[in-house]
């Protein structure tokens, strides 16, 4: 079992109803955390439901969501950027 | 190099004025400054920008440093607020300085890319009918791409 810090930002956050959280997991990729996060309760899922429209970034760094999930890592889940 | 993320306001006019102070071997400036625009059909109160602790810095501090390996930039500034700004505020600014303006303006147009579509910030525009996320326009996740196959193609030809 791993252990890995999640944020969320954005209406990502507005959907799941917490900016950030620990969580226990077997996933071996992000993929595979955001399914396992969508089984949980319906807002996960809802937030998730659309991954065309969402971004992710593994310590500080923008991701996709095949990367490696390792143990004490920092996952954020937001919507495509709109800086500028 | 100066990479500032800050919710307080600046004044791009006083943060030029000390850029290139001291240097005789620049040729060209530029800078660009983003401001809060309001519609006059739909008018917005203010624009709430989140953004991600801990990551924004860092990211936009790697691609400056990118910017002026690539360019050959004698000095880059960047800067970008957060938190509650109204119509009228300057919400960013860019400014490269190189010896000659076609390094200059292509790494700040580079830089305003990047900052448009991957730099981790997020607007929220409030006006008399709610809060609404703005949404991420396809074509500017597009216009960075261009930078990368530029770098891909580049990379072919050596």
């Amino acid at each position: 079992m791993k252990q890995v810090n999640v944020k969320y930002f954005a209406w990502v956050r507005e959907r799941i109803g917490k900016s950030s959280e620990r969580v226990e997991t077997n996933a071996e990729t992000v993929r595979q955390l955001v399914v396992e996060l969508g089984e949980r309760e319906p807002r996960y899922e809802l937030a998730f439901s659309d991954l065309a429209s969402l971004r992710v970034a593994v310590n500080h760094v923008l991701a996709d969501f095949d990367s490696r999930l390792e143990n004490g890592a920092e996952i954020a889940f937001f919507p495509p950027m709109t800086g500028g | 190099m100066r990479v500032q993320v800050q919710e307080h306001a600046f004044d791009p006019g006083s943060e030029l004025g000390g850029f290139h102070a001291g240097r005789t071997d620049a040729g060209a400036l530029v800078s660009f400054s983003g401001i809060v625009r309001s519609d006059d059909q739909a008018p917005i109160a203010l624009l709430e920008i989140e953004h991600y602790p801990g990551m924004t810095e860092k990211a936009i501090r790697g691609i400056a440093t990118e910017a002026v390996e690539r360019w050959q930039l004698m000095d880059c500034l960047v800067i970008h607020r957060f938190g509650r700004l109204k119509p009228g505020d300057h919400i960013m600014m860019v400014a490269t300085l190189a010896k000659h303006r076609a390094e200059a303006f292509e790494a700040a147009e580079f830089l305003m890319d990047y900052l448009k579509s991957r730099a981790p910030f997020w607007k929220r525009e409030h006006s008399a009918s709610g809060k609404l996320w703005v949404a991420s326009r396809d074509k500017d996740e597009a216009t960075m791409e261009r930078w990368v196959r530029q770098e891909a193609g580049e990379a072919d030809c050596g």
